[in-house]
């Protein structure tokens, strides 16, 4: 079986964001970049059926930050077994929109061996669809979303499809198809960094380089802009002493304490 | 005439929250824009749920076997030839479990522009502008969809429920669909498992979140919840971890709940959260991220770190 898991990287929320000169997008000069979280599940579910069923692994992404070699040769050093790099002359640091990512992604894999495509079922910045849905159409297989578990079945997959108040669904899928993966059966392993040094050493990455970019629809962003401090909370100030203490204030007086 | 086709959904026999939202939605849309709203109601033997879809002008009924129960494809298979025969200038689906399945795919089977995260709708000069919620709440986008069919899928929560509840009894339509050679087939609907405690019910929930580092400090939101008679919830990646049980998830996958108090420690705010949270009558935030977009829907805000505030925070409550 042979399992291609595309993935991306997004900005790190954790770190500030602040909106370019243009107001259209965030400045990628103080973005720094992780791997789509859902991805990583995407690569744990992948690397769980490799265990148990016997699979190759190979992840494919477009590097739309000039730093995809650090999340592929993780990858890498997890298990997987080869990765795939699309280059050009994309925006460095830019959103690239999800239509033209998936068509780059299709183009690529439509090349492959494959029996299954894992995706991150959403990412942070896919204002404009997510991925493996497209990914799906491009390639005309079937898909499935919101997947929390996949199980090796003859000539299929079984998928465990989560839709809302802890309701999931069995669903048998033919191969090839598309899954859009929301998590793996176990949290994502972590690798070493010897292990991630050894993968960069021994590993190559194989690049696609594309020319030009594909035509896809689109919806231009007029603005982005982090919301104003309106209806925000009324901050409580001062020490863990002082904050406890108007905690408390309002509990009771809510006759909550 | 603009058309504003809405796709409904339903689950276990009854349609969502979110449908009425967004056919609120689109019921304003169309109220401004002189069009027509068209529901589109997929299944087997859903003719009597037609009629709820009140906002809507009229509701196109595709009525299948395979369309029994949700799969992507099936749902997908019949709606392709709707929307391509329609051309309805915004097709609106929920931003959940089933809307995303479907809006991503047929956006690029039919080449259509699609805006996800959707939270604010208008029309203006011709072209509909949208607000979406990105960087996981962090940032609004707002965008422009030109002439022609466009997509959007809508956040639940970001319309009121009421607006597509009312109006008179849409006309409803039947339309034939054929679904060959299917290679999606739903096996079963599993409903999770009971667990001791039920979140939906407590007055006072202790929320934690990816800030409590580890399963080990879950202890300290234990305490607290038991010293103010509460119990212990959690955001998504605590349950993936498998340090809470599944029916201990506040969101979009897990619970909706409305407590008295909730008290969140060390969660960020993403959307899929707080569309299980934001209806509670106190929240209370811990979060040392002055950013962090659980501030937005937030009674009472505190940067600081949660275990210097849940450790004073217990002292008080214990003296
Ligand atoms: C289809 C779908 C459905 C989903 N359903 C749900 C759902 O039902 N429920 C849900 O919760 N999520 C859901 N998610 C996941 C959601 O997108 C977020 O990933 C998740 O809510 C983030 O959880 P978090 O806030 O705990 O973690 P993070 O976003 O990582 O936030 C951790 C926060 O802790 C803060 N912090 C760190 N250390 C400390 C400290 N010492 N003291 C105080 N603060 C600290 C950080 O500043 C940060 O803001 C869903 C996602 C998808 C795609």
């Amino acid at each position: 079986m042979n399992i291609v898991v595309a993935v991306k990287q997004v900005p790190d929320l954790i770190e500030e964001l602040e909106i370019n000169e243009e107001g259209t997008g965030l400045d990628p000069d103080v973005l720094s970049f992780v791997l789509n979280e859902f991805d990583d599940h995407a690569l744990e579910e992948a690397l769980l059926l490799k265990e148990e069923a016997g699979a190759t692994v190979t992840v494919v992404g477009v590097d739309t930050t000039g730093e995809l070699d650090q999340a592929l040769y993780t990858a890498i050093a997890k298990g997987a077994d080869k990765a795939v790099k699309i280059v050009g002359d994309f925006e460095e640091g830019e959103r690239m929109p999800t239509p033209i990512m998936a068509r780059l992604l299709a183009d690529a894999i439509r090349e492959m061996d494959y029996d299954l495509v894992f995706v991150g079922v959403q990412a942070a910045d896919d204002l404009d669809g997510q991925v493996a849905p497209m990914l799906a159409a491009l390639l005309g297989l079937p898909h499935v979303g919101v997947v929390v578990g996949v199980e090796k079945a003859d000539g299929a997959v079984k998928v465990h499809k989560e839709f809302w108040g802890g309701i999931t669904a069995d669903v048998l899928v033919e191969t090839p198809a598309v899954l859009g993966i929301q998590a793996a059966r176990q949290a994502p392993r972590y690798a070493p960094v010897s292990r991630v040094r050894q993968a960069m050493k021994e590993a190559t990455i194989e690049e696609i380089e594309v020319d030009d970019l594909p035509e896809a629809p689109d919806a231009s962003v007029c603005r982005m802009f982090i919301p104003e401090a309106t209806g925000r909370a009324e901050m409580l100030e001062g020490d863990e002493e002082a904050v406890a203490g108007k905690i408390v204030e309002i509990l009771k007086e809510r006759g909550l304490v | 005439m603009s058309t504003y086709f809405v796709i409904a959904e339903h689950l276990q026999g009854a349609l969502t929250e979110t449908t009425f939202e967004t056919l609120g939605a689109a019921r304003a849309l169309a109220d401004a824009t002189g069009g027509e709203v068209v529901g589109v109601l997929l299944g087997h033997g859903v003719q009597d749920m037609a009629g709820q879809l009140a906002a809507a002008d009229r509701v196109l009924v595709a009525d299948h076997p395979a369309l029994e129960h949700f799969t992507p494809e099936a749902y997908n298979a019949a709606l392709e030839p709707l929307l391509q025969e329609h051309q309805p200038r915004l097709t609106l689906f929920q931003n959940t479990a089933i809307g995303m399945d479907l809006a991503a795919y047929l956006a690029a089977r039919l080449n259509w522009p699609l805006i996800a995260y959707c939270n604010g709708l208008r029309a203006e000069d011709g072209a509909i502008v949208t607000t979406s919620q990105i960087y996981g709440g962090k940032v609004f986008a707002e965008c422009r969809l030109p002439e022609g069919p466009g997509m959007v899928t809508v956040l639940a929560g970001a319309f009121p429920a009421e607006a597509g509840q009312a109006g008179d009894a849409p006309r409803v339509e039947t339309v034939s669909v054929s679904l060959d050679g299917l290679r999606t087939r739903f096996e079963e609907l599993h409903e999770p498992e009971a667990e001791d405690v039920d979140i939906t019910k407590a007055d006072v929930i202790v929320a934690v979140g990816r800030g409590i580092q580890s399963e080990d400090n879950l202890e300290l939101a234990e305490e607290l919840a038991q010293a103010l008679g509460g119990v212990v919830a959690a955001s998504r990646p605590i349950v993936d971890a498998g340090w809470l049980p599944r029916m201990r998830q506040v969101g979009k996958s897990g619970q909706k709940v409305k407590p008295k108090l909730y008290l969140a420690l060390g969660i960020s705010g993403a959307p899929e959260h707080v569309e299980g949270m934001k209806d509670s009558e106190l929240i209370i935030a811990v979060n040392t991220d002055p950013n962090a977009p659980i501030f937005d829907v937030a009674h009472y805000g505190v940067v600081a770190d949660l275990f210097d505030v849940a450790e004073a925070l217990l002292e008080r409550l214990e003296d």
